[in-house]
């Protein structure tokens, strides 16, 4: 191997994809080659760091300076002073947001400092497509632990030992489910035997397990692998949604390395084990990320759910024993093969061990990623991590649990997360995803978006979730218009209760949770829009009046010329005055006033 | 755009058929392999006429109101003619509270169709999706296999402007 004196690490993740960091990256090949570097210093395309929105982002290690928002134009100067004289070029460090000092190690940097990384350890790290740098990192040392040294059912105890939990939302412990699933079929190591991995990441605004498939495929090669072994299973599968391309190719690219390195196919290793796996892509529908609608798709059937039990653990894929895990699930393995179980359960909370990934995003300063100890608190992951709320606003409340969970409020704030906690406050663990929400969020616009995107996802199988859900929408969307009734929050809690009591599958039986725990906490909100007919946020569009403060308005009338259904009138250098009747609440005199005398309420 | 429901028999069809075929020949056999085959005829064809379920019903031995069945269920699945480009605004949660709303009215208006239309052109065919993964970029907005994020609907024009001009 060779031996260079500087590493530059590119994110190549989606995100900064997007942003443009491939240009960057011509840009410091030929930099490199321009100035002979290319033997000294090594250039590498990494997976999501996790703050994809100070991407581009280029790390030079040894030091790890952090450099944010980079454009090929900077990167002659990075080249020339960092790495040719030594000198850190500071306006494109990151900036400690209270000192505004920059700080010199990303590691130092409070986004990254309070970060345990066991299921993104390499995401960020390695270059995702070199099976070797994977390998450098311990990487298939715990698939080779397990087939040499340790029996299928010596790894069972190990994870259940763990206490590992799965990350897919339900939190069932990871080593009770693979044991289940060995058990089945009567522990014959000929009854057919699947392991799947579920990379269908439905809850929108989370995508953790994008970036561990982006960013460190191999990972869950070796788990699945690890897996199969434990439960004596041959073939696998990774069941990836349509919206992600390049997780689809990195994976793609990933089983092929392994099967080229014998780590995946026949008598794997030479220990006479054998298993490989497959991709299979989704194809947009939410519902398939339930595990027994995803067995229907990869059967290729229409994905939707079915009674259970029986469980995947004795019925699934093609009927058979069958066990599904989460992305995040299996990137957790491999460590704990390699670490302990000991080592492992120490981290966390009495209930819930080890860490969890969070996809922080909405009306936050430092939006992505972060893995934290299970039992860090909200407080901590919004204000330390993710740097607090923009522009100076108001935390308000954060939703967890996508469209299955809640919001949590200010009073939630210092309760440590985990599932249990979670759970006692109304909403749930869920994948992960973190929506942060501030004073400029209605409540019941977030409840109502919910609802309509289970609505939009039931599969329609049963009638509840079909139609119970369209009509809390209906309810719902009526009170956004300003045409809420009395006796609207009770219909709505009415038919909460039918719809989570009578649905099939966790899809209908979680609905109604968005609403309930809005109405739980924010119910003054929903009483406003009814019997007031005010959108306290102001975003309800048909609640919004605009005003013309007649202190501040120097009657140019510049907003009379902009209003398009004339509802603006005056008399030139006297204020104006709007006929709230006639208003279309189109918003576009708010931004020509001069004197900011034009207000939304 | 010829919109046509691309038959066998019609020029310039022929060579995806013998594609099809090709792609039919592969998963004939292989348990589940139904979406799979979906997802490449997609591919092939711009989306999924008639025809091509009648031909892929024939070679996986399925009847064809499965096929149909299945290919309706998935959102990803068009059984319409689309555009040369699909504009997908994304609706998930954490562009929701960014302003994506906004965005995908504003979109409206330049493209001057309806959510799942497609422009009298035949260069665009709008939709909207859940989350494509970008959640730190909000909101976000796709065409074709490009991504941007933090579209303001000011800047729409001007990124639609580029794929006229190609
Ligand atoms: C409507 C619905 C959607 C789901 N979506 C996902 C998903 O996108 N990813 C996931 O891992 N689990 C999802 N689950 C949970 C799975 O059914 C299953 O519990 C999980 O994949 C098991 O893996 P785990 O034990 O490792 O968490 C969903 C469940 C429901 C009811
Ligand atoms: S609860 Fe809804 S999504 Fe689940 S099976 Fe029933 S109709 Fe389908
Ligand atoms: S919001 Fe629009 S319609 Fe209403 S007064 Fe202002 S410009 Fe006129
Ligand atoms: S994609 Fe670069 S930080 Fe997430
Ligand atoms: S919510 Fe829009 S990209 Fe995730």
């Amino acid at each position: 191997m060779k031996l260079y004196r500087a590493h530059v690490l590119i994110c190549g993740g989606a995100g900064c994809i997007s942003s443009g960091c491939h240009a960057v990256k011509e840009e410091f090949i030929r930099e490199l080659q321009a100035n002979g570097l290319q033997d000294e210093i090594q250039l590498i395309e990494t997976g999501c760091v996790g703050s994809c929105d100070l991407g581009p982002i280029v790390i030079v290690y040894p030091e790890g300076v952090f450099y944010q928002h980079v454009t090929p134009e900077d990167v002659q100067e990075i080249v020339n002073e960092h790495l040719l004289k030594g000198r850190y070029v500071k306006r494109k460090m990151h900036r400690h947001p209270s000192s505004g000092e920059p700080v010199v190690s990303s590691r130092e940097m409070d986004f990254f400092r309070h970060q345990t990384r066991i299921a993104l350890r390499n995401v960020g790290l390695i270059n995702p497509e070199s099976i070797e740098e994977y390998i450098a990192r311990d990487g298939y040392f715990a698939l080779g632990k397990v087939l040499n040294e340790m029996t299928p059912e010596e790894v069972i105890q190990v994870i259940k030992e763990s206490g590992l939990r799965g990350r897919g939302g339900a939190g069932f412990p990871t080593g009770l489910k693979w044991e289940f699933t060995r058990k089945a079929g009567g522990a014959d190591e000929r009854t057919e035997k699947y392991v799947v991995c579920n990379a269908d990441e439905g809850d929108p605004g989370a995508f953790m397990d994008r970036s561990i498939l982006e960013g460190d495929p191999h990972s869950i090669i070796e788990a699945m692998a690890i897996a199969a072994y434990a439960i004596g299973a041959g073939q696998g599968y990774i069941y990836v949604r349509a919206e992600y391309p390049l997780a689809v190719a990195r994976m793609k690219q990933a089983i092929a390395k392994a099967r080229e390195y014998g780590l995946l196919g026949q008598n794997i290793m030479g220990t006479g084990f054998s298993f490989d796996l497959e991709i299979r892509v989704g194809a947009g529908a939410f519902v398939c990320g339930e595990e027994t609608a995803l067995i229907a798709s990869i059967e290729g059937k229409r994905g939707e759910p079915r009674m259970k039990p029986p469980f995947p653990a004795t019925s699934g894929l093609w009927g058979k024993p069958t066990l599904i895990n989460n992305v995040e699930t299996f990137a957790n393995i491999p460590v704990i093969i390699l670490k302990g179980a000991q080592w492992f359960s120490r981290i966390g909370t009495e209930k819930s061990k080890g860490t969890k990934v969070f996809a922080i995003a909405g009306k936050i300063n430092t939006t992505g990623l972060v893995e934290v100890p299970m039992g860090t608190t909200l407080r901590k992951i919004i204000f330390e991590l993710g740097g607090g709320i923009p522009n100076g606003k108001k935390f308000k409340a954060a939703q967890t649990g996508g469209p299955s969970g809640g919001c949590l409020t200010e009073k939630h704030l210092d309760t440590p997360v985990d599932y249990e906690s979670l759970q006692a406050a109304g909403s749930m663990m869920g994948s992960g995803g973190l929506i942060v929400m501030d004073e400029d969020t209605c409540m019941v616009d977030v409840a109502r978006f919910f609802l309509e995107f289970t609505q939009d996802e039931s599969c329609g199988k049963c009638v509840p979730c079909r139609i119970g859900t369209k009509h809390m929408l209906e309810i719902l969307t009526r009170i956004t218009e300003g045409k809420g009734e009395e006796g609207d929050l009770e219909t709505l809690e009415e038919l909460a209760k039918v719809i989570a009591s009578s649905s099939l599958c966790g899809l209908g039986q979680s609905a109604p949770n968005p609403v309930l725990s809005t109405l739980r906490n924010f119910r003054d909100e929903y009483e406003a829009h009814i019997k007031e007919k005010r959108c306290p946020a102001g975003v309800c569009t048909a609640l919004k009046r605009y005003e013309i403060i007649p202190e501040q308005c120097k009657g140019c009338g510049l907003c009379a010329r902009v209003c398009p259904v004339q509802a603006i009138s005056g008399v030139r250098k006297e204020p104006y005055l709007i006929d709230q009747e006639i208003c279309s609440k189109c918003g576009l005199c708010l931004s020509k006033c001069p004197f900011g005398a034009i207000v939304v309420k | 755009m010829a919109a046509s429901s691309c038959p066998a028999s019609a020029h310039g069809c022929a060579e995806k058929y013998q594609k099809l075929d090709e792609i039919l020949q592969e998963y004939k056999g292989v348990q589940g392999g139904l979406i799979p085959v979906l997802h490449q005829a997609q591919l092939l064809f711009g989306y999924l006429p008639h025809d091509v379920l009648v031909r892929i019903a024939e070679e996986l031995d399925l009847p064809l109101s499965e096929i149909y069945g299945v290919s309706s269920f998935y959102s990803f699945f068009s059984l319409k003619p689309r555009g040369k480009y699909t504009v997908s605004v994304c609706m998930g949660t954490a562009c929701y509270v960014k302003g994506a709303p906004a965005l995908l009215e504003k979109i409206k208006e330049t493209l001057q169709v309806e959510d799942g239309e497609t422009t009298k052109d035949g260069l665009f065919t709008l939709d909207t999706t859940r989350c494509v993964g970008a959640c730190g970029l909000a909101p976000v907005l796709t065409i074709g296999d490009d991504v941007y994020g933090r579209v303001t609907p000011d800047k729409v024009p001007e990124i639609f402007e580029r794929y006229r001009q190609e």
